[in-house]
């Protein structure tokens, strides 16, 4: 075992499980969709995509594009619910939770596939 | 040297080696983040109220990075500012371990040497100019690069050595020098250096070991047979190595001194032809006198020595050889066993009654005391002195020698005479086949019309990229024969100031010095001689159609289409009336 990857995997795995509790719920009710939950969504998101840089393999490229992808989803999310809280002023009424939501699925798609990867990853090495 | 890194971005590089100080920092400003939100704190009202995630990281961005513009939106309640002081700490921390790490980064001379490699390659990849690619940056490389940059070819460097690779990029060239510090024995260092881009036009190999030099020809066949390479070659076999798989040009300074030598003995005339013709232009030739016949001594007998005693053996001059070491069985020639720099030897190889001495040493010092004791000896000599070291320059000055041998020199003036004058060398070859006394003549009318400055010489061929004009003409049929066209430009009533020496025909034999009323054909080649003025006019009259059509028939063209329509319109009215 190798401490290395297990943080790998870990810090893939945990961007992934803190997508989707964020994104579970109604699409629209802010009930049901944890502001401090994206926040942690995000800081683990951008630990993955550091810790996938320098790697040189195909894979190591799809892995770093998937994790950009998800980082990029999941700060535009971060950005609308800024903009409603602050900018608009109106707060977080059921479209703009709509909005943050979605953005926040397609970073989720993003992450499953990130997960798959490093499935295909390590049954390909079957070590 | 450092290996070269066969990284192709140095972006990622430098990434990989910050992964761990950019986790730090993101962690940081995480929980930096993520704390501000949860301590307690008080609106304007004095109602509570958390700071929202948007003002969090906003505090926290110009907290740590050092700019500090207050307590947004409301002042901090005790509570905040506490863990504010804890954040302040954390992030200066966190950013000079950034900031320290991107700086050893910026200074390890593995990553340095990356980014050299990248950018050179870069700049050798956006070359659209025609380019040469000079291996080894010497004194003979200088020569080379001062004198391309002068005739405007771009050049591109390859150099083992560091500090001259800097000596490049201080040196102010007109043109940028893409200079690689590497090992040209390296085919792929080549190959960065463009050895296989399509604007290559041509390798030079000219570094102080053979076997680089070799391995560049070989390299240089295999991967662009097309390009000339021109190769430096100081031993026999390093030469005939290069010669057997078909390097065109090679160079052996100490050959091709010997060569001139022999050709200055039995026709020195045709040596004074030479001499012009492959001068550095812009200088004058000094007439020095001749070699005499008579009896020669030669001091050294190493690879240029034995060269040199060859020469002067099959010349018929009685020669004397002092060397250190003993003569070997059987000597062809008389040899003296001492020190040439002492009197002693001078005297028993017969100083007095010589007539001319050869200092052909390695040593500068030691070819300098011979000559300066020789001369002492016999003030008439005629001293021949080798000078193996740019630097010891000032030195050769100051003594009254007749020939100066600068290896470094000798190569590059051939070097510039084959890249930029092809035909030069098939006329010197030529020329040395007639009589000393066809030779005088040429020389002489030469030298009449255009003075014993070195003159601009010259290849031009009638293609369609070189003189589209005159190929233009040709084509359609016209005869243009020589004499019509050596005329200025701005008056055809003068002479341009050129003469040409060299006709060069692909179906048949070469003409050595044209009749006037040899008509041209479209793909000839000539070889050019005249001032650098001539050099310009006629390039413009075979490029451009209106120049041409004045030099020949006498008449301004009209230009453009309109004014052409017109003028062809009242030709035809005037001959239909």
């Amino acid at each position: 075992m190798n401490l290395e990857k297990v943080i790998f995997g870990f810090f893939i795995v945990l961007a992934a499980t803190l997508n989707f509790g964020f994104f579970v719920g109604d699409l629209d009710d802010p009930v049901h969709h944890e502001i401090n939950e994206l926040f942690v969504a995000i800081v683990v998101n951008l630990i993955a995509t550091i810790l996938k840089l320098g790697d040189r393999t195909q894979i190591g490229a799809i892995h770093l594009a998937t994790s950009l992808v998800a980082d990029l989803q999941l700060i535009a999310a971060a950005m609308v619910w800024g903009y409603a809280e602050h900018i608009a002023g109106t707060g977080m009424t059921p479209v703009m939770v709509a909005r943050v939501v979605s953005l926040a699925g397609g970073a989720l798609f993003a992450n499953v596939v990130s997960v798959i990867i490093l499935i295909a990853e390590t049954i390909m090495q079957r070590r | 040297m450092m290996p070269l890194l066969r990284h192709q971005s140095v972006f990622f590089l430098i990434m990989r080696r910050l992964r761990a100080p950019l986790i730090l920092l993101i962690v940081i400003i995480a929980i930096s983040v993520f704390g501000l939100t949860l301590a307690p704190g008080v609106d304007a009202d004095g109602k509570p109220a958390n700071i929202s995630f948007f003002h969090a990281l906003y505090f926290i961005s110009y907290t740590a990075t050092t700019i500090g513009f207050g307590e947004i939106p409301y002042a901090f309640s005790d509570q905040q500012r506490l863990w504010v002081l804890v954040c302040i700490y954390m992030s200066v921390v966190g950013w000079a371990y950034t900031v320290g790490t991107v700086f050893a980064l910026l200074a390890d001379r593995n990553l340095q040497q990356a980014i050299r490699t990248q950018s050179f390659m870069r700049a050798v990849r956006n070359l659209r100019e025609p380019f040469y690619l000079v291996c080894g940056f010497g004194e003979t490389g200088r020569l080379i690069c001062d004198a391309l940059d002068r005739l405007g070819f771009r050049a591109v460097v390859i150099e083992l050595d560091d500090t001259k690779v800097g000596e490049i990029e201080l040196h102010g060239y007109r043109a940028d020098i893409p200079a690689l510090c590497a090992d040209a024995h390296n085919p792929e260092n080549l190959t960065f250096a463009g050895l296989t881009h399509r604007s290559c036009i041509g390798v030079i190999a000219l570094t102080n070991d053979d076997s680089a030099n070799l391995a560049i020809a070989i390299a240089a066949r295999l991967l662009a047979p097309k390009i000339p390479a021109l190769c430096r070659a100081e031993s026999a076999e390093t030469a005939a190595n290069m010669a057997s798989f078909g390097t065109r040009h090679i160079i052996n300074p100490f050959e091709k001194f010997s060569e001139y030598l022999a050709l200055a003995l039995h026709a020195p005339a045709a040596w004074h032809l030479l001499t012009w013709l492959t001068g550095v232009p812009g200088t004058t030739m000094e007439r020095q006198r001749d070699p005499p016949h008579g009896e020669w001594i030669l001091c050294g007998h190493g690879r240029f020595g034995r060269m040199l005693a060859h020469v002067l053996e099959r010349e018929g001059v009685p020669l004397t050889i002092i060397d250190r070491n003993a003569a070997p069985p059987a000597p062809s020639v008389r040899w003296v066993q001492g020190e040439g720099t002492g009197a002693p030897a001078l005297e028993a190889a017969g100083v007095r009654r010589a007539a001319g001495i050869v200092a052909a040493t390695a040593n500068d010092v030691d070819n300098l005391s011979t000559v300066v004791t020789a001369r002492e000896l016999n003030p008439a000599l005629f001293v021949i002195l080798r000078q193996n070291h740019f630097a010891n320059n000032s030195l050769f000055e100051a003594f009254d020698y007749d020939v100066n041998v600068v290896p470094s020199r000798i190569i590059a003036h051939e070097c510039l005479a084959i890249l930029t004058t092809p035909l030069l060398v098939p006329f010197l070859e030529d020329m040395k086949r007639h009589d000393e006394e066809w030779c005088g003549r040429l020389l002489k009318r030469l030298t009449g019309n255009f003075g014993w400055d070195i003159p601009a010489v010259w290849s031009e061929r009638i293609n369609l990229s070189r003189a589209p004009a005159l190929y233009r003409k040709l084509m359609k049929g016209a005869t243009v024969e020589l004499q019509s066209l050596l005329k200025s430009p701005s008056n055809r009533d003068d002479a341009l100031a050129c003469e040409i020496l060299l006709l060069r025909r692909d179906d048949d034999d070469h003409l050595l010095i044209p009749e006037g009323d040899t008509e041209l054909r479209p793909g000839d080649e000539l070889l050019l001689v005249g001032t650098a003025e001539a050099q310009r006019e006629f390039g413009l009259l075979i490029s451009n159609e209106h120049a041409l059509v004045y030099v020949l028939t006498g008449t301004d063209l009209p230009g453009g289409w309109i004014w052409e329509r017109l003028s062809r319109n009242r030709a035809a009215q005037s001959e239909t009336t």
